[in-house]
């Protein structure tokens, strides 16, 4: 019998705001050392109120908007009860009757993959084991850092889709600047059963708690998807609906809790947090502050005669493309700009270890302009960027001081042809042959000859004229 | 006369011991914090100092101030004190001991720095000797606090007790006042008698649902304290178990050593009403019994100034470490100002409740009486 997967995946990514949830701290766990980013608020002290930060709702509902969900106009905060030393409060303030954001979609391919609902949710502590002393040691600078937890409908039928709608969910969130979805920072939990290909009955389920490398995902979903089909086929064990976790080091999942043992955690309304009303005023400037999905971008500029492969790279990376943007106002070709930006910007940021391009793209702009009307060759424009990747340097200036400018004096690249002719009769042999080869060579050692800086087109011509 | 707490003997306000005060012993009355030193002044306590006025110490509370009595009524002397409302104690024990206590509208005063326990219902009010001395402190501490999410947008209330009771209608609950003892009844009697001879009409009515608010409120009230206070768990602060091989006897010995049976009494009926099998006929249907509250309380202040009735049921003192029967058998008397949020005075020992923001009513009965 033919199986297939069905599954659905809770992605928790965190918000990319300057404060935690409920408290001034700084967001992202802003912390260096253990517990000093934290306050009486987040570190569960007596007396203290939550205080909700408004950027947080903002970033919320924009990641709602952008995977097309129905905002709330009404919602409220919860508490979600349960015991552990990371969480000093002994609740987490979550959203469970009325989320944020519900009822949206993502479009991976040709497949639309629902969204059941968002709702935000701080984040716990963390745990220190001191193998040691065999004690364990509370961080709780990530306490209360702002998340979201983006539910799917339980649409995917494949590893690829779920990594595809993970890579499309990071690209759009990261170019909104919704989350920096940082290497780890985005968290899933997948929810997996099998059934007969064809069936609309669900299997038994098994969620995967906590996972957040693609290749560890990839593999518990190739795991899971065999255990399922053996307990089917072969009998060899009896599915239950459970909790389980990877181990990265086995290569295999093992259970956490079955459905019987599950926690319940008590959830009730949070009575220090009024419920937020989100008027259409607020939502239409949150709308208007939304940059057209990454995906969007892509065909645009593919539309514009960019490469697919190039428009995708530029469309994934906010600073990529805002520079691209920049250059087509400023009239520059769009396959040159990416070239530009993709071969050299890249090559020089790489480089110098940075992440996002932040140059002077009205400097950028004018080297583009001196090579493209061939006053510097590319190489030499090259350099100029090079510099300016260093210092603000001043783009005119910096060509005249270090002899970057094409040399165009007919006469003096005449008498180098003739020079260079005279100096290699065995390589003019060679050309009145037949080899192709020898003319390139000619024309290099005109260029070397000449420090690289005369015009290759003139060069050329002198030099077949020559021959 | 002493404190529970001596602050300053200079001083001229007491606050309760549910109250932060910076670097002063906050123990709630509670072995679970009793070596506690908060590192900030609650709001009220800014708001005092600022005023210029100095804090004498701090007065008893039973553990959490869950209990119906505190038995401290002696330990208060300085004319004026700050109490936390959460099960009706302060209003009881003003009760008890002849004092005015005036309960504000939930939201107007800042509930920042105060031990929670029923977020939704605890308010903090001021114990003094004169209504007007009520009406001098509560206009200092109340008014918005963009620390509390709970905090009314007024920015400043002005309380005073001008109003004439002349022109008031006030009624009395019977229902309530014939359950109390003999005593209560004779002392609403005479209140009924002094309020008609200040030329106040007076009516009897029946509430109705005061067992319904009792129920429903001490639901909330539970869970809401069962949640908040799972914070001492004796990881952070707080009485630490020396007895414990692993975090669950760390949690479960430090919480069986820290806390009395009232309040373990109070944490296994609080997690009992929000768990999944009873969420819906025992937590969401007392939320939808405030609304019904408040709709009745609505409805009864459209014809009547205030409500008349008893504090407590009697003017007996009971333990401090009460029993959860006695607790819930006293909340009937104060749930009603406690689920809907209406603010309530105590004067000539018995309780008058108003519409909510009409506390100068209330301070002018209590400056009649």
């Amino acid at each position: 019998m033919k199986y297939e997967l069905v599954m659905g995946l809770e992605t928790h990514v965190e918000l990319s705001t300057n404060s935690k949830l409920f408290c001034s701290c700084g967001g992202h766990g802003a912390g260096e050392e253990p517990n000093d980013c934290v306050c009486p608020a987040c570190s569960g002290m007596p007396g203290m109120l939550p205080v909700t930060n408004k950027k947080a709702i903002e970033l919320a509902v924009k990641a709602g908007l952008m995977l097309n969900c129905k905002i709330n106009r009404y919602t409220t905060f919860d508490k979600k009860n349960y015991y552990y030393p990371d969480l000093p409060g002994g609740y987490q303030i979550t959203q469970y009757f009325n989320p944020i954001c519900v009822e949206g979609s993502v479009v991976i391919g040709d497949r639309t993959i629902g969204i059941k609902q968002i709702h935000i949710e701080e984040d716990a502590g963390k745990l220190v084991h001191d193998e040691s002393t065999k004690t364990s040691r509370v961080d709780f600078n990530r306490t209360s850092v702002p998340l979201i937890e983006i539910v799917s409908k339980p649409d995917f039928r494949s590893a690829d889709e779920v990594i595809e709608y993970l890579e499309t969910l990071k690209s759009n969130l990261r170019f909104a600047g919704i989350s920096e979805c940082e290497e780890g920072a985005m968290r899933c939990d997948v929810n997996i059963s099998v059934r007969p290909e064809g069936s609309n009955e669900m299997g038994v389920r098994s969620e995967i708690k906590n996972m957040s490398s693609f290749t560890d995902i990839r593999d518990v979903i190739e795991f899971e998807r065999v255990r399922h089909i053996d307990a089917i086929e072969r009998k060899t064990e009896v599915l239950v609906q459970e909790t389980r976790r990877w181990d990265e080091v086995k290569r295999r999942s093992f259970p956490l809790r079955t459905k019987e043992t599950a926690e319940d955690y008590r959830y009730f309304p949070n009575p220090d947090l009024m419920p937020i009303m989100i008027d259409d005023a607020w939502i239409d400037e949150i709308k208007a502050s939304l940059p057209s999905t990454t995906n969007e971008k892509a065909v645009a500029y593919e539309a514009m005669g960019v490469l697919p492969k190039e428009a995708a790279v530029l469309a994934n990376d906010r600073s990529l493309s805002n520079t691209f943007d920049t250059l087509i106002d400023k009239n520059i070709a769009p396959k040159t700009a990416a070239s530009w930006i993709l071969s050299d910007c890249l090559a020089l940021m790489k480089k110098q270890g940075e992440t996002t391009l932040n140059i002077n793209t009205d400097k950028l702009a004018e080297i583009i302009n001196l090579v493209e009307s061939e006053k510097i060759i590319r190489d030499n424009g090259k350099k100029i960027l090079a510099a300016l990747f260093e210092n603000d340097i001043d783009v005119l200036d910096f060509a005249k001081k270090n002899n970057l400018y094409t040399l165009t004096d007919k006469g003096l690249i005449l008498a180098t042809v003739k020079k260079i002719i005279a100096e290699n009769q065995a390589i003019v042999a060679d050309y009145k042959s037949g080899k192709e080869k020898a003319f390139t060579a000619l024309v290099g050692r005109c260029m070397k000859e000449l420090k690289g800086t005369a015009d290759p087109t003139l060069i050329k011509t002198l030099l077949k004229q020559e021959l | 006369m002493k404190f529970f707490t001596e602050i300053d003997n200079t001083g001229n306000i007491a606050v309760d011991d549910m109250i932060l005060v910076k670097d002063i012993h906050a123990t709630a009355g509670s072995k679970m914090l009793e070596n506690f030193v908060p590192l900030f002044d609650a709001e009220v306590v800014t708001r005092i100092k600022n005023a210029g006025l100095k804090l004498a110490g701090k007065t008893a509370v039973g553990e959490l101030g869950l209990s119906a009595f505190n038995g401290n009524e002696n330990d208060i002397p300085c004319d004026i004190s700050l109490n936390v409302d959460l099960n009706g104690t302060p209003r009881r024990m003003a009760a008890v001991s002849d004092k005015i206590f005036i309960k504000p509208t939930y939201g107007t005063v800042s509930r920042y720095g105060v031990i929670a326990c029923a977020s939704s219902a605890e308010t903090v009010g001021v114990t003094a000797e004169t209504a007007d001395k009520c009406a001098e402190i509560l206009s200092l501490i109340s008014g918005y606090d963009e620390k509390d999410g709970t905090s009314l947008p007024t920015e400043k209330y002005v309380y005073n007790t001008n109003k004439n009771v002349a022109d008031m209608k006030i009624a009395v609950l019977s229902d309530i006042t014939n359950k109390a003892s003999e005593e209560v009844k004779t002392q609403i009697e005479k209140t009924v008698s002094a309020l008609n001879s200040k030329g106040a009409e007076v009516q009897n009515i029946n509430f109705e649902l005061s067992e319904a608010a009792a129920t429903a409120y001490t639901i909330l009230m539970c869970a809401e304290t069962c949640n908040n206070i799972s914070r001492f768990d004796g990881v952070k602060y707080g009485h630490r178990t020396a007895d414990y091989k692993n975090i669950d006897e760390l949690y479960t010995n430090s919480r069986t050593e820290g806390f009395n049976l009232l309040t373990k009494t109070v944490i296994l009926y609080g997690s009992d009403v929000l768990s999944k099998d009873k969420y819906d006929t025992c937590y969401d249907k007392s939320l939808r019994i405030r609304r019904l509250i408040a709709e009745k309380s609505d409805e009864i202040f459209e014809n009547f100034d205030a409500v008349l009735l008893p504090a407590g049921s009697s003017f007996e003192i009971g333990e401090t470490e009460g029993t959860f029967e006695n607790m819930v058998k006293e909340i009937e008397y104060s749930s009603i100002a406690s689920i809907s949020g209406n603010p309530a005075v105590i004067a000539n020992r018995v309780q008058f409740v108003a519409k909510k923001f009409d506390e100068n009513t209330l301070l002018s009965i209590a400056k009649s009486l």
